[in-house]
């Protein structure tokens, strides 16, 4: 199975997990099964359309989706997936 | 021309010089360049402490804030004696300690649209140490339009991430982030924090990018995004590529000026005002601590669960504002009820989400339990 790695600021949304055993054959596929298995998650990746948030980066390996083939993207088996965030930095909490 | 070393600086560099990707001509053109720092808080610290004592003939700071004494958990360029003072002065005191030969130049406000070009023309590189997004974009697009490169970092909790934009050779952040997360998608500000040795790691990669990029050594991160996790201690490269789509480098680029950032990103920048919900949907402490004396209240805690541990209200109904949106049906939206987290913007973002679920007897506590705890049950710590 491909891993998706979640960055820390969505982890609240995975019970804490970092790494989600994802199944299927691409992108697309993958963010369908990490979203059933984590429906919290999926206002934070798709909008109301159901498109990938432009703000969310996926990379397969060390290549950005937009660089590749998008959702359709393919994946293999043991392939890691990164989910990177737009963080602002700092530390501020209110 | 290269400026000449003195006796002096010939023995404090000496450990530079006697390296030879450094040299005494890398170390003539450090003390040539010019680096400026935005904010002057956790990665600030080490950038700027490094940089000055790297000998970068000018450094400049920007930051608007004073010490407070939470900030030294992890902002090492301040100490307790100048908690109070502004930060830029308490930085520039210790820097010019470390190094009497360099200039530090201070700039005491906001960095935006109106005043950022100036301050940034006349330096080499731009080194972004900010905590939001309106002063990033703002950043990103004042390096590019400047030509400059941007040493970028951010930080949460134990995650950091470096690169170094340059538009001229590469991506820029806008290439990487077209937009910036709505607010209210970031759950950053929500659950907060950080580990106070992080910025001091990513800080002192982000100082190592910038001192590459002056001297021309080696292979800066421009192209590359660097994500370190201190828990795995793990770092992580993927590839940047230049957006051809991107609206401010782009070849199509129709942001040719510095916009409102604030409007952009939705969010303030500078904004250190308690958080409020505005007028019809705020309750202060006062009037809650009378409220809850005559008449029946459902207050409901929005902070994550180890907050609890710091103070609590007590009889308070703690629902995690991330949980919010899946537990509505455990509230009655016929009671009145009042939401509070830390300081009011965690809870005035609940607020949005129950009013437009229909919820209307619902008030936010201005200011949060800091704010109770300072003007109600002083025995309350504040955080």
């Amino acid at each position: 199975m491909p891993v998706l790695r979640i960055p820390t600021p969505l982890r609240a949304y995975t019970n804490g997990q970092s790494d989600v055993n994802v199944n299927g054959s691409n992108i697309s596929d993958a963010l369908t099964d990490l979203t059933t298995q984590y429906p919290a998650l999926k206002p934070h990746l798709f909008n109301e359309g159901g498109d990938l948030r432009p703000f969310v980066n996926l990379f397969v390996g060390e290549n950005n989706i937009k660089d590749l083939q998008g959702v359709d993207t393919p994946i293999k088996d043991g392939e890691k997936i990164m989910l990177i965030p737009s963080i602002a930095g700092g530390s501020h909490v209110a | 021309m290269l400026p000449e070393l003195s006796r002096d600086e010939i023995l404090r560099y000496s450990r530079h010089l006697l390296i030879p990707e450094v040299g005494l001509e890398g170390q003539r053109k450090l003390k040539n360049s010019s680096a400026l720092i935005i904010g002057t808080g956790g990665l600030g610290s080490p950038v700027s402490l490094y940089l000055a004592a790297a000998g970068i003939g000018r450094i400049g700071l920007v930051d608007y804030d004073v010490v407070d004494s939470s900030n030294l958990q992890r902002q090492v360029i301040h100490g307790t004696s100048t908690v109070g003072k502004l930060k830029v002065e308490s930085a520039r005191a210790k820097l010019l300690d470390l190094n009497p030969d360099i200039q530090v130049d201070v700039y005491n406000e906001p960095y935006t649209s109106e005043n950022a070009l100036r301050i940034a023309k006349d330096y080499d590189i731009i080194l972004d140490g900010t905590d939001n997004f309106p002063t990033r974009y703002l950043t990103n697009d004042v390096a590019v339009f400047l030509g400059k490169p941007n040493v970028y970092a951010s930080i949460y909790r134990f995650d950091g991430q470096v690169s170094v934009f340059y538009a001229k050779e590469g991506p820029c952040y806008r290439c990487l982030f077209p937009e910036p997360p709505p607010p209210g998608l970031v759950p950053s500000c929500a659950e907060g924090g950080v580990l106070g040795v992080l910025p001091g790691t990513i800080g002192t990669i982000q100082a190592t990018e910038a001192l590459k990029v002056l001297l021309g050594i080696g292979e800066p991160l421009i192209g590359k995004l660097l994500l370190y996790n201190a828990l795995d201690m793990s770092f992580d490269f993927v590839k940047l590529k230049k957006n051809p789509k991107c609206r401010v480098c782009g070849p199509n680029a129709d942001i040719k000026e510095l916009i409102d950032y604030e409007e952009f990103c939705g969010v303030p920048s500078h904004d250190h005002e308690e958080g409020s919900a505005g007028a019809n949907w705020d309750i202060t402490v006062t009037e809650l601590a009378e409220r809850v004396k005559h008449n029946h209240l459902k207050l409901v805690d929005v902070r994550e669960p180890h907050e609890l541990e710091i103070s609590r209200l007590p009889n308070a109904t703690n629902i995690p504002l991330g949980q919010l949106a899946a537990r509505l049906s455990e509230l009655d939206s016929a009671e009145d009820m009042v939401l509070f987290c830390k300081s009011g913007a965690r809870s005035t973002r609940a607020l949005e989400l129950l009013t437009s679920a229909g919820f209307k007897k619902v008030k936010n506590l201005k200011g949060g339990i800091n704010a109770w705890a300072r003007e109600v049950d002083t025995s309350l710590p504040i955080y």
